[in-house]
């Protein structure tokens, strides 16, 4: 979180043009060059998704990077739902990612607390076997978790199959994934800042939402975006969980809808990713300071 | 869980809305545990039953007490965790000494009533009967037969039956149905299903008969009819056969594989089977098949190298880009940052699917671009090619904005007493920077091999696990561990979901050992302080 880059930007302002040509090259020119192809390669999926996305032909063999004409009627054909119905899975798809990454980060913060401030008996344990436990595959018990759903419908049949709640719930069963990131982050803040609270009277629970959380608020925010991110990017559960047409995510809906045809809804695909991909992108770009130094802070602690 | 030193145990406040919230919290968890219970009593949900019951205790414990802090942050994630992700684990490791899977569902009983009734034919003197079928909760389109209740009018003296596949049919209680024309239009704790619904699902219930004595069943007969005939074959429970009333045959149980089935005299089976026990017969066989090892063994050797592979590919293109891209003279290093953030930011499914066209051989991007004519799926070596480099498409930025922070936060000074040492900038850079970095971001690289190890979607929405041998279909080229397990269990015919579950358990295990390594790889777990 604490990287120099901003200040060791300013105080090097690079004077290129003052060397030679040549020796520029070799010190600087070369960099760019790499970095170009970096880019080319890192952005060229992205252009094709776009052009294919104003390409009125919309068919695989009609597309490259550079769309050879213009239209919106992909657009036009994705919101007016011939397809599936696109704008209930986008609001699905917001439903679960909100709930279930506000109720991830909420949990596991909770828990790091926990983690990072008390001293209990079975606490390195605790951390080594959540460790342990989400480093199991979920889908392979997905026979099981589909069966007590398939229960737990007949008890609550909100809760059921092919339902979002019930999709929802099973999704929380990663709640305490963020445990180890933000535990990390917990133990960044000093803890003579609680412990003089704790002097001045303060209980545990005031210490945790007075002290320490408005502190790890823009960190947290982050990790949300990220969670968030993760959960949008489930298919699995979605494609066995959610059949009715009008419960999927954009992850099933998209992939139905493209399978169903793969060469002639191309182009309606690529108008939906566009619509899910440029809303992340833009919001990580406003967030990626805080990215870089969320995914690194757990590197340089060691 | 008992705490020491936790702070705010020396100060006992005791805030007035705090205690009416807590007051309320266990009053809504009272009320909604006895509400509850009777139902799932009633629906034999004994697991749920039980799920609930500890919960309500865990909360009273924890929350009616000042002691037990941790607990009381710790419980509310674990709750999920241990009823998602580590009751399924335990019912699979269950599932796998058992012979679940299609047509090895219910009990004996139910399978002995389904087998009987289901032979049941019309006669001259069957009665047709007016036909709804009604679910409990929302519709779903359930494949499983028990999950569907059916209801009978008798034409004649209106009377109503209801059954289904594992209840002999019995009056239904009148004041909870409604009848309109002749026909149950609605029923107490029941969604009756749409001629539209029904139709959807006819598959299931056209073989569906509900028992309604011994020797006679109700069967569907179109959507909305049914009819009353004789069974043809029949259970005599002192000898535990079934004898077919027509031919004579006389079906009695025998082990066919590790199952036991209705088997005449001629080794013709019934098809239905029950669930039962089978001790270690999967694990059995997953060792000592050996075309099922060394398929096993085989996907093992490519899920090692699938994630080894990304990891070191992705690492190595990230951060020599955080190398070249990290130099204080370079202009413009925040636009690059931004630009190759991007690949990050595309969730997962969208990357996959888009890069799965890439390399369609006819008219995919790569082919035509670089006026090549491969057969990118068609071939397990590019196959495996192609998934790489999607993953270091998809990871590679990761790896950038890591090493980028490592990288920055490595003091200057090391750097420039290596430089005054007459160090050039590749062995300041070798000797110097790079175990530096390695040491930082070598347990973000163990978690990334994990990651891939399990990586399903990666392989799935990719290539599907193809390129299929012509031969055999259990797995295909790029398959790994995984995807593998997952078609035997969910793809296809003839679930066996039995075997699934020993693969699963041994696809646990393995995880479980390459967990280990990663502790003891991982100072950083050394000191959980």
């Amino acid at each position: 979180m604490t990287t120099p880059q901003h200040t060791s930007r300013r105080t090097a302002e690079p004077t290129p043009r003052r060397m030679p040509l040549g020796r520029w090259f070799a010190e600087i020119g070369w960099r760019h060059l790499v970095g170009f192809l970096a880019v080319v390669f890192a952005v060229f999926p992205i252009l094709f998704v776009l052009s294919a996305s104003v390409n009125p032909l919309g068919t695989v063999s009609s597309t490259g990077i550079i769309p050879k004409a213009f239209s919106l009627e992909h657009y036009r054909t994705l919101l007016s739902g011939e397809k599936g119905p696109f704008l209930r899975w986008y609001l699905n798809t917001i439903i679960v990612c909100v709930v279930v990454s506000v109720a991830q980060v909420a949990l596991s913060v909770l828990a790091s607390y926990a983690f990072s401030r008390f001293r209990f008996t079975g606490r390195r344990a605790g951390m080594l076997t959540l460790l342990l436990i989400m480093m199991f595959p979920a889908i392979l018990s997905m026979i099981a978790v589909y069966s007590m759903i398939s229960g737990l419908g007949k008890i609550a049949p909100m809760l059921g199959l092919d339902t979002l709640p019930g999709y929802i719930i099973v999704m929380l069963g990663g709640s305490l994934g963020q445990v180890w990131l933000i535990k990390g982050f917990f133990d960044t803040v000093p803890r003579e800042l609680d412990e003089a609270a704790i002097i001045d009277g303060a209980s545990h629970w005031q210490v945790f939402s007075r002290i320490l959380l408005p502190s790890l608020v823009p960190i947290l925010a982050t990790t949300l975006v990220l969670s968030v991110v993760g959960v949008m990017s489930d298919f699995l559960l979605g494609s066995i969980f959610l059949t009715g047409d009008d419960h999927k995510t954009l992850a099933v809906g998209l992939y139905g809808m493209l399978s169903g045809d793969r060469s002639n809804n191309l182009g309606v695909f690529a108008a939906g990713s566009v619509m899910i991909m440029v809303p992340v992108i833009v919001l990580y770009q406003f967030l990626q300071r805080y990215i870089v130094g969320g995914s690194t802070a757990g590197a340089v602690k060691g | 869980m008992t705490s020491t030193k936790a702070p705010g145990h020396a100060t006992r406040s005791s805030t007035a809305p705090g205690l009416v919230l807590r007051i309320l919290l266990l009053g809504a968890v009272l009320a909604v545990t006895v509400w509850i219970v009777p139902v799932m009593i009633g629906q034999r949900q004994w697991l749920w039953l039980a799920v609930t019951v500890l919960a309500a205790l865990g909360i009273f414990v924890l929350y009616s007490t000042r002691r037990l802090v941790p607990g009381k942050y710790i419980f509310p994630g674990t709750f999920f965790l241990v009823v998602f992700l580590i009751v399924p684990i335990v019912l699979t490791v269950g599932y796998s000494f058992t012979n679940f899977g299609d047509a090895k569902r219910g009990t004996k009983d139910e399978a002995i009533a389904s087998i009987t009734s289901n032979s049941v034919q019309q006669t001259a003197n069957s009665r047709r009967q007016a036909l709804s079928v009604g679910v409990t909760g929302g519709f779903t389109a359930s494949e499983d037969p028990a999950d569907y209740t059916f209801f009978f009018v008798d034409p004649d003296d209106h009377s109503v039956r209801e059954g289904s596949s594992t209840q002999a049919a019995t009056a239904a209680d009148p004041d909870s149905i409604t009848v309109t024309d002749g026909r149950v239009s609605a029923a107490d704790g029941f969604t009756i299903l749409t001629a539209k619904q029904v139709n959807e699902v006819y598959g299931t219930l056209k073989d569906v008969g509900v028992e309604t004595s011994d020797t006679t069943a109700l069967r569907p007969q179109g959507t909305t009819q049914a009819f009353e005939g004789t069974k043809t074959l029949r259970y005599d429970a002192a000898s535990d056969t079934i004898t077919d009333s027509i031919s004579g045959a006389v079906y009695s149980v025998k082990k066919v594989g590790t199952s036991e089935y209705f088997v005449d005299a001629d080794g013709n089976r019934l098809p239905q089977s029950w669930l039962q026990g089978v001790g270690a017969a999967n694990y059995v066989r997953l060792f000592t098949d050996s075309s099922i090892g060394s398929q096993f063994l085989r996907a093992f050797g490519w899920t090692l190298v699938f994630a080894a592979g990304s990891v070191l590919l992705t690492f190595l293109v990230g951060f020599a880009l955080a190398l070249v891209l990290n130099d204080e003279r370079l202009r413009g290093r925040r636009i690059y940052r931004s630009v190759l953030l991007m690949p990050y930011a595309v969730p997962g499914f969208i990357s996959l699917l888009v890069w799965s066209n890439f390399y369609n051989r006819d008219y995919g991007l790569i082919n035509q671009t670089l006026h090549l004519h491969l057969d990118w799926f068609g071939d397990p070596t590019l196959a495996k090619a192609a998934v790489l480099l999607t993953n270091l498409w998809m990871g590679f930025p990761y790896m950038f904005i890591i090493s980028t922070g490592a990288l920055q936060s490595i003091p200057k000074d090391v750097l420039e007493a290596a430089r005054m040492d007459g160090a050039s900038r590749l062995q300041a850079t070798l000797k110097v920077v790079m175990p530096l970095l390695l040491v930082a971001v070598s347990p973000l690289l163990v978690a990334s091999f994990a990651f891939n190890f399990n990586n399903f979607n990666a392989i799935e929405l990719l290539t599907g696990g193809g390129p299929f041998p012509a031969d055999q279909y259990t797995r295909g080229a790029t398959d790994i561990i995984i995807s593998m397990v997952y078609r035997a269990a969910f793809g296809g015919s003839g679930a066996d979901f039995g075997f699934a579950s020993a693969m699963s358990v041994a696809l646990f295990v393995l995880t479980g050992i390459l967990a280990a390594v990663q502790f003891r790889f991982t100072a950083r777990l050394e000191d959980i302080s």
